[in-house]
């Protein structure tokens, strides 16, 4: 298992736009991911979900947690890490 | 003829009869199935329809709007892709032995719901996003396709429109857009300004006081619409029409250039905002600042004083969008014609002249506190500038400056960071203030001239009292002589100086100011390119004859004819 914790940096939080990138980038991974907010434990939401990662409502300075479990836990974790720390201005491939 | 207001989001004026479109929700009935399995498979087929159109409406977005606009529906493309909005669908067809409609209504319900509850403006307008991905497959699944938006030339007036109605507009036929609902952020309104179409929305009720093929004037400027317009009307907005579009031309050309004389000289150009949303408004007319951010916003259609974190929270945000450039922010000017539900102000038989702005923030030093250290705190993220209203005696100045140092200290020790180094300003805007201005320059970092206020109580005159408002004008000689020794005042100390009333866009008034030495001028967001314009189109070394005559008139309506003369030679 794979986990990481990263302070959301860019201005407008997880709307519309850094959502779907950020869903699309996890959507290629075949191991199990999820985020939570704000340590809340109780709420996890599921990345390759735009509509799930929308819902959180998350914004700027908000912590994400980022927890992989699966063959590729490791790319994926750092994959989304980069994504989140570059403002989602990242190319999409 | 009927006059309706709204709020003007996307500028420009057209003329046209009106295309409605009225609610056209499909009716979801529920229904018991029994092949469920077969069931899903008209979800299936619709989805893989939904996304070929949704992939054609993307291209023809990205290609004909822009890329931020295409977006949204790159999003309704994931959606119709997601798993936690498909699989709760399943499972209701499966459990429940439920028709798709049904299901698909239900789960899309769950969603709309949950956004619509968030407590952030723009994910609640993001409802209308699964609103209208739930009336796509709906309609799929129906069999009835929507007829084809303004195949005839008209202003389109809907209670509200899904982003998708939006981008199916043709630009040669949609002529305008009026809505019921809606604000400045909302997706039709964006998509109205980038296509350039003209929108007011806002307008509650119009869909009942107006029939298909009324004429229509919309001016998405001012927020104004005319139903069924008179002739005189109709040649008056004709005639604003051919104005709007000359001045766009003539503006758009300037985009991305300074406010820069002919013979290099500099000025800031700022914009005036009363909610944060106005910020990008400001942006998108290249303001170099917030010169005026009034607060008042924050304290109205409430029930009590907000709290520190809630002002902090606003003030952050309008630092963070600005990226670095300066924001001001005034405290509190209420009092006057200004007042609260929750606070009861003094029956006063002279508001203007009584307990308002500072005089109010120096006796309830609790609020004045809070706000102080909201904006402080704030200061860590931007380039923020405290500005006081309504000073007129040095003591208040002294007064209101040491809370800023209470508060400072009390940040200091709690350990909360903030910009030491914080510039702090005054308004400018009361005669004893102008007349001790070089008193008040070695106490401030700058001075922003309030000419609303400085007018009024320069000249007098209450610009409300239709007997008296002839009296009121920013071309009155003695106003002007103040505006000037303030800025010498000012620059004799070596501070900046700004205008933020609303005399501050005024184009013949520009060259004045320019004359003047004024460093910054700020001003609603609509006006900015404008102004830039006319100072880019100025010599200052040709301006000191124009300055050195209008110090010899005595006479505001002289003054202002001549100004005016001067302006017209630029274009």
């Amino acid at each position: 298992m794979k986990k990481v914790d990263i302070i959301l940096n860019n201005e407008e939080g997880l709307h519309a736009r850094p959502a779907s990138i950020f869903s699309k980038k996890a959507g290629k991974f075949k191991s199990d991911i999820i985020v939570l907010k704000n340590d809340a434990e109780d709420k996890e939401y599921n990345p390759k979900s735009i509509l799930s990662i929308m819902s959180m409502g998350a914004a700027m300075d908000d912590k994400i947690t980022i927890i992989a479990e699966g063959e590729d836990e490791e790319d994926a974790v750092k994959a989304l890490q980069a994504l989140i720390e570059s403002g989602f201005s990242l190319e999409e491939e | 003829m009927q006059h309706l207001q709204g709020i003007g989001v996307s500028a420009g004026i057209a003329s046209s009869k009106a295309e409605l479109i009225k609610p056209s929700l499909i009716e979801v009935e529920k229904k018991q199935v029994e092949d469920t399995a077969a069931e899903w498979q008209r979800v299936e087929a619709a989805k893989k329809t939904s996304i070929e159109q949704l992939e054609e409406i993307y291209q023809h977005t990205l290609n004909n709007i822009g890329k931020k606009e295409a977006e949204i529906f790159a999003a309704h493309l994931m959606i119709m892709q997601d798993e936690e909005f498909f699989g709760p669908i399943k499972q209701l067809i499966e459990n429940n032995k439920c028709n798709a409609e049904w299901a698909l209504k239900e789960v899309g319900e769950r969603f709309i719901k949950m956004f619509a509850d968030m407590d952030n403006l723009y994910m609640q307008e993001r409802a209308a996003d699964i609103k209208d991905v739930v009336q796509r497959l709906l309609r799929i699944l129906s069999g009835t396709e929507k007829s084809k938006l303004g195949t005839e030339k008209s202003i389109i007036v809907a209670h509200d429109l899904t982003p998708s109605e939006t981008a199916r507009f043709n630009k040669k036929d949609v002529l305008g857009l009026i809505m019921e609902v809606g604000g400045k952020t909302s997706h039709s309104a964006i998509i109205a300004r980038s296509l350039g179409i003209p929108a007011v929305v806002g307008v509650k009720g119009i869909l009942e006081k107006i029939n298909k093929n009324d004429e229509l004037i919309i001016d998405g400027s001012k927020g104004e619409i005319y139903l069924n317009p008179d002739q005189v009307t109709l040649a008056k907005y004709q005639e604003l029409k051919n104005d709007f579009l000359q001045e766009q031309e003539k503006y758009m050309k300037i985009k991305g250039s300074s406010a820069i004389t002919k013979d290099g000289h500099k000025f800031e150009l700022a914009g005036n905002i009363g909610l944060p949303s106005e910020v990008e408004m400001v942006l998108e007319n290249e303001g170099e600042g917030i010169g005026l951010f009034r607060t008042e916003f924050l304290y109205m259609e409430r029930n009590s004083f907000p709290t520190e974190e809630e002002q902090f929270k606003a003030y952050q945000l309008v630092a963070k969008k600005m990226q670095g450039k300066p924001v001001i922010i005034r405290t509190l000017d209420i009092g006057g014609d200004k007042d609260l539900s929750y606070f009861d102000f003094p029956e006063e038989s002279n508001p203007f002249l009584g307990f308002r702005a500072i005089r109010l923030s120096l006796e309830r030093t609790d609020l004045f506190k809070t706000q102080l250290r909201a904006i402080l705190r704030a200061s860590n993220y931007g380039h923020i500038k405290i500005m006081f209203p309504m000073i007129s005696t040095v003591q208040e100045l002294r007064g209101a400056k040491s809370f800023v140092n209470d508060a400072k200290e009390e940040l200091q020790t709690e350990g909360i960071p903030f910009a030491e180094d914080i510039e702090i300003g005054m308004m400018m805007e009361t005669p004893a203030a102008a007349v001790m201005s070089d008193e008040f320059a070695k106490l401030v970092d700058f001075f922003s001239i309030g000419t609303n206020d400085l007018i009024q109580y320069t000249i007098a005159v209450d610009r409300m009292n239709a007997r008296v408002a002839n009296l009121y004008s920013p071309f009155n000689p003695a106003v002007l002589r103040l505006i000037k020794e303030i800025t010498e005042n000012a620059h004799q100390e070596g501070i900046w100086v700004g205008i933020c009333g609303e005399a501050a866009r005024i184009p013949a008034l520009i060259p004045y100011y320019v004359g003047l030495g004024v460093d910054e001028l700020s001003m609603s967001a609509g006006s900015i390119l404008e102004s830039k314009w006319i100072i880019q189109q100025l010599d200052t070394s040709k301006l000191v004859n124009m300055m050195r005559d209008i110090e010899n008139m005595d006479n505001t309506a002289e003054i202002k004819s001549f100004l005016e003369a001067s302006l017209a030679k630029l274009s």
